[in-house]
């Protein structure tokens, strides 16, 4: 048996009869934990996210109280934005769309919460630009929330006043930085900004005091008003608190989303018995856990994890990938990240260097091109992953491969570097083998046969 | 003072209240402003650290990466006191990241490193990604020889290239404006054309389409690039995307003979680096000078100076008779000049003189006058041109040395026109002596000019009504010749001769000299134009204590004692 889900954020998305609709909402309780929230002094809720320490589910998993911390209220005078990332398009993860879809108005509630305790009066919804139905949803869903006066002036007699509109993004990836996010909302190209000295806490949207947060990360925070941040951080394990949605694709009898507490469930026990097991009855070779920026990570693979024994100190443990939990700080152990959550699975038929290949074309495709090294080395190795799939490698390829990933990481303006050089590096180190066959000419014939295992 | 065009950004001068901090440069502890970019640290201490996007007066990018640098900050213990060695020295924790120069500001204890491993690691790599997509067409290339992406590759790129994949392909031969043309595939995607562009010719017209490696710029469609100032972009452009339709292809820029002097196309008097080669000049380029144009010039300016080699111009003395021309030797011209000067009584004499001339060529026509006048005031006026200031470089008064006139004492600004004009036609005034202007652009035409009974003209390209001069005297263009001006701000500036005036054509000041000499001036003989320079501070106050060396490069500023004089 599976163990069960525990679906806080997902809780009433899938119910049979569960609607948009505000009435709906506010039939399974919505709205009650803002009456709460608005009686509650800002500093308070901002307080009680440190408590339960949330973590954003963006990618990062910056710690979310922390953040909101940054803005000094004291001495600001400019006016506080929230902005909320619904741009959604690291491959391999679908679940803010989940949230918008078919719960809206707990979206419209965490971000009404989050805007107060930042003394935000105006809020964006940046929506990633292909979800047209999404953007019409929650156009509705706020019309419905600014005519219960959820929205708009004096919010449920508080005197809180709060705006929020939807932005439909600029259809491409890099919408999704924050940075670029706040470029793309004021008009202009989705160039990522330098940082510093442009940290959205600080000098963000037009230049004002701005707090970027994911979709599900805002959802959370309504959770953690209603039960309080005590309550909510004994979901999970220290550090990982809450419940995360991962959302599984490639090789599994039964890709979807999943919700468990962070930590409850191990990659093995998710892959096997919540997903019904690799398709065909395959093997298992590799998993990038945290959306296609992740680095891979292989099945056959012992993984050196630090643990924290009783009497406080840690001691080093070897782990297989199918052993290892479901949360932040394990999964960064393992060298890789969880990020936003998107796993993506891959059996023993799967050529390596083709799923490389199908990584770095969307990593070229996507990137800005403001900044060298990620403009010229993303194209460059996509270029260089072609020749080799088309049967022109060389010996000296993965070598270069890693040099030119080398040379992106860490020099870029914005995360995109590491997002674009870390699969190129790690499936190269991982898989090095298979970059070699490849590379060698006697088996370069054998790849100029269907590539049967290329996914359109 | 500041330059008289107003930058929004000056990373390179930071405030002066600004307090020092020690910083650690490669190892050695120095003093710098607080605040200061690193890029100006390093090069504060003779240090270069390689850029392509930043430019001290454009807003910061940081898009090229080329400045990535190694940074550290003293490390603090509990109490957050800086840790130290054994020697006492602070113990410095290195970031694991590079950061970017440009954007990063000095601050106390601040530890920087910009030749270690980790940043040669860097600039190769920098390099590499721009070499790759480049298409290194150096050998057609206008750029070649000035080029940041040669001069780079040569010292900080790895020799070598390890791409074997098929370039990007762009466009080659874009109309990016009236006088500018872009190759797409050489841009290196810096940004600096299109912060010019937005914040100082405040034309926002240009920007980038597409995206990735396939980033091109371009002009926004149907707009174009026509601002006065848009040559700019040609000279911050670190390689050869922009270059200027005049002067693409005709020179390469290494046989360029340099001299630096100052544009004489109004009163602002940007400074100006004039590349010539063998008496030919091919451009004008400007000349950092904080006081007057920091890094700029207008295009009328910079392209303004064609002129000097019209073939209209005249290139040797000569006498009209009986409406032919015949060309004269120098002495015999002069000497017919001086003659005739000397015949007339003073108050039939009249100087037309060009507030484009120098102030030497100024207070030598000032000696003649006075030497001719014999106490008698001789009628002397200047033209005055009259512009549209821009609030950006370009002064409403488009004579470069207005100032210098009125300083020296030649004319009255222009107001007397008139009555010269009437004066000719009464025959009150019965000679004129008009340098470098012609008096048609003042109406005053052939009919008027024929009541004259002796008329010299001196300059370059003749008006219509020339035929009625007697004598032609060839003089030099402001490229022909040294010399100083005062700007509309009341800077004195000093123009040097980049080439050698065409044919028999000569400077103005030494036919000046000579008119003196036979005028009977002979207590002093200038041989060189520091001479008459020296000579002048003597005798006109406002140079009082000057010498032709104390005016530096970049000018002297003379606007307090022409405030007081009330020429200012
Ligand atoms: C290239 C790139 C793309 C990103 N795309 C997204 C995205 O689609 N959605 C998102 O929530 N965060 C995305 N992020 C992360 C955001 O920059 C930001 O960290 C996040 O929205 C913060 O929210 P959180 O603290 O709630 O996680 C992206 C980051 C990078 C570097
Ligand atoms: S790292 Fe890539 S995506 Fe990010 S700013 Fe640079 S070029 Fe753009
Ligand atoms: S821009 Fe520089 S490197 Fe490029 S072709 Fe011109 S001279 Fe050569
Ligand atoms: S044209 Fe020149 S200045 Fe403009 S972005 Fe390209 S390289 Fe930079
Ligand atoms: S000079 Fe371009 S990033 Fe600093």
């Amino acid at each position: 048996m599976a163990k069960a889900e525990y679906r806080l954020i997902l809780k009433h998305a899938d119910e049979p009869g569960y609607t948009v609709d505000i009435d709906c909402y506010l039939s399974h309780g919505g709205y009650q934990v803002l009456k709460k929230a608005l009686a509650m002094p800002p500093d308070q809720i901002i307080q009680e996210v440190k408590i339960s320490g949330l973590r954003g589910r963006g990618g990062a998993g910056f710690p979310t109280g922390v953040k909101w911390g940054f803005i000094n209220h004291e001495k600001n005078t400019k006016p506080v934005y929230l902005l909320c990332n619904a741009d959604e398009s690291e491959p391999g993860t679908f679940k803010d769309r989940q949230i918008i879809y078919k719960d809206p108005h707990q979206l419209i509630e965490g971000m009404v919460i989050s805007a107060y305790a930042n003394r935000a009066h105006l809020a964006y919804i940046y929506i990633r630009g292909e979800f047209a139905k999404g953007a019409e949803i929650l156009e509705k869903a706020l019309a419905e929330a600014r005519e219960r006066n959820f929205l708009g002036k004096n919010i449920l007699g508080s005197g809180y006043e709060l705006e929020i509109y939807v932005f439909r993004g600029a259809g491409a990836y890099i919408c999704g930085e924050e940075t670029g996010l706040i470029e793309s909302l004021e008009g202009k190209r989705a160039y990522p900004r330098i940082k510093p000295p442009y940290f959205p806490a600080v000098l963000g949207l037009y230049m004002c005091p701005t707090i970027v947060n994911n979709v599900e990360t805002l959802c959370h925070v309504k959770h953690i008003v209603e039960m309080g941040g005590a309550e909510y951080a004994r979901i999970g394990t220290p550090n990982n608190t809450g419940t995360r949605i991962w959302c599984v694709s490639g090789d599994v009898n039964k890709p979807g989303y999943y919700e468990y507490p962070c930590g409850a469930i191990t990659f093995g026990e998710l892959l096997y018995e919540v997903c019904g097991g690799i398709r065909n009855g395959n093997k298992l070779k590799a998993v990038i856990p945290g959306g296609s920026s992740a680095k891979v990570l292989r099945a056959d693979k012992k993984y050196k994890i630090p643990k924290k024994k009783e009497d406080g100190s840690t001691e080093i443990v070897e782990m297989g990938l199918e052993d290892i939990p479901l949360d932040f700080d394990t999964v960064a152990a393992t060298g890789s990240m969880s990020g936003s959550g998107g796993i993506i699975v891959m059996d023993h038929t799967r050529d390596m260097v083709e799923c490389l290949r199908n990584i770095a074309e969307f990593y070229a495709h996507e990137s800005c091109g403001q900044c060298t090294p990620c403009r010229e080395g993303s194209l460059w190795m996509k270029k260089m992953l072609d020749r080799i799939c088309t049967g022109g490698g060389r010996p000296e390829d993965s070598k270069l491969l890693l040099e030119v990933a080398n040379h992106i990481a860490g020099r870029t303006i914005c995360a995109f570097g590491e997002a674009c050089s870390w699969p190129v590096q790690s499936f190269v180190e991982m898989f090095g083998e298979e970059f070699e066959a490849k590379q060698r000419k006697e088996s370069s014939l054998e790849i100029l046969e269907p590539l049967t295992n290329r996914t359109a | 003072m500041s330059a008289l065009i107003k930058n929004p950004f000056n990373h390179d001068l930071p405030p002066l209240e600004a307090p020092l901090v020690n910083v650690q440069l490669d190892g050695q502890w120095v003093k710098v402003p607080k605040g200061l970019n690193i890029i100006e640290v390093a090069k504060r201490f003779g240090k270069f650290i390689p850029h392509y996007c930043y430019h001290p007066k454009l807003s910061i990018a940081g898009n090229c990466r080329m400045c990535l640098f190694e940074m550290g900050m003293p490390k603090l213990d509990a109490n957050r006191k800086p840790v130290v060695d054994a020697e006492e020295r602070p113990v410095i924790n290195w970031l694991p990241r590079p950061q970017i120069a440009c954007a990063t500001q000095a601050t106390e204890g601040m530890a920087i490193r910009t030749n270690s491993k980790l940043v040669k690691d860097c600039q190769e790599g920098v390099m590499e990604f721009l070499l790759i997509n480049h298409p290194l067409d150096c050998p057609i290339c206008d750029q070649a020889g000035e080029c940041r992406l040669q001069e780079y590759a040569y010292d900080f790129g790895k020799g070598r290239s390890r791409f074997v994949e098929e370039k990007v392909k762009k466009p080659k031969r874009v109309d990016f404006g009236p006088r500018i043309i872009l190759d797409d595939e050489r841009c290196i995607l810096c940004s600096r054309c299109i912060r010019f562009a937005r914040e100082i010719a405040k034309q926002d017209v240009i920007g980038f389409v597409n995206r990735g490696s396939y980033s091109t710029l371009t002009v926004y469609p149907g707009r174009v690039f026509d601002s006065n100032y848009s040559l700019n972009t040609v000279d911050i452009c670190p390689v050869g995307a922009l270059t200027s339709k005049d002067f693409r292809f005709k020179m390469r820029v290494w046989f360029l003979r340099e001299a630096k002097s100052i544009c004489t196309e109004c009163a602002t008097g940007c400074n100006i680096i004039i590349g010539s080669r063998e008496n030919i000049v091919y451009r004008l380029t400007p000349r950092v000078n904080e006081e007057v144009n920091s890094h700029w010039m207008c295009d009328q300016g910079r392209l303004g100076f064609h002129y000097i080699h019209s073939k209209k111009r005249v290139t040797e003395p000569a006498s009209h008779l009986n409406g032919s021309l015949f060309p004269l030797e120098w002495s015999e011209a002069l000497r017919t000049v001086a003659q005739k000067l000397m015949e007339f009584p003073p108050s039939e004499i009249a100087f037309l003189v060009s507030a484009r001339l120098t102030c030497e060529e100024l207070y030598l026509v000032k000696k003649l006058m006075e030497t001719l006048g014999k106490g008698t005031e001789i009628f002397s006026e200047i033209i005055p041109r009259k512009g549209v200031a821009d609030g950006l470089l370009r002064s409403a008064d488009l004579n470069p040395n207005t100032k210098g006139a009125i300083g020296i004492g030649i004319g009255k600004e222009g107001r007397r026109i008139e009555e010269l004009k009437n004066k000719i036609r009464a025959k009150e005034i019965n000679c004129l002596f008009a340098i470098h202007e012609n008096p048609e652009e003042v109406g005053i035409q052939e009919d008027i000019l024929s009541s004259l009974s002796f008329y010299v003209w001196q300059g370059l390209i003749p008006g219509p009504a020339v035929h009625k001069a007697n004598i032609l005297l060839a003089g030099a263009s402001f490229a022909e010749k040294s010399g100083t001006m005062i700007n509309i701000a009341g800077r004195l500036q000093k123009l040097h001769k980049a080439i050698l005036c065409p044919g028999r054509a000569r400077e103005d000041w030494r036919i000046l000299r000579d008119l003196l000499l036979l005028v009977g001036v002979k207590e002093r003989v200038f041989e060189k134009i520091n001479d008459v320079f020296d000579a002048m501070s003597k005798e006109i106050d406002l140079f009082e204590s000057l010498s032709w060396n104390t005016v530096g490069d970049l000018g002297i500023d003379l606007s307090q004692k022409l405030k007081n004089r009330s020429i200012l």
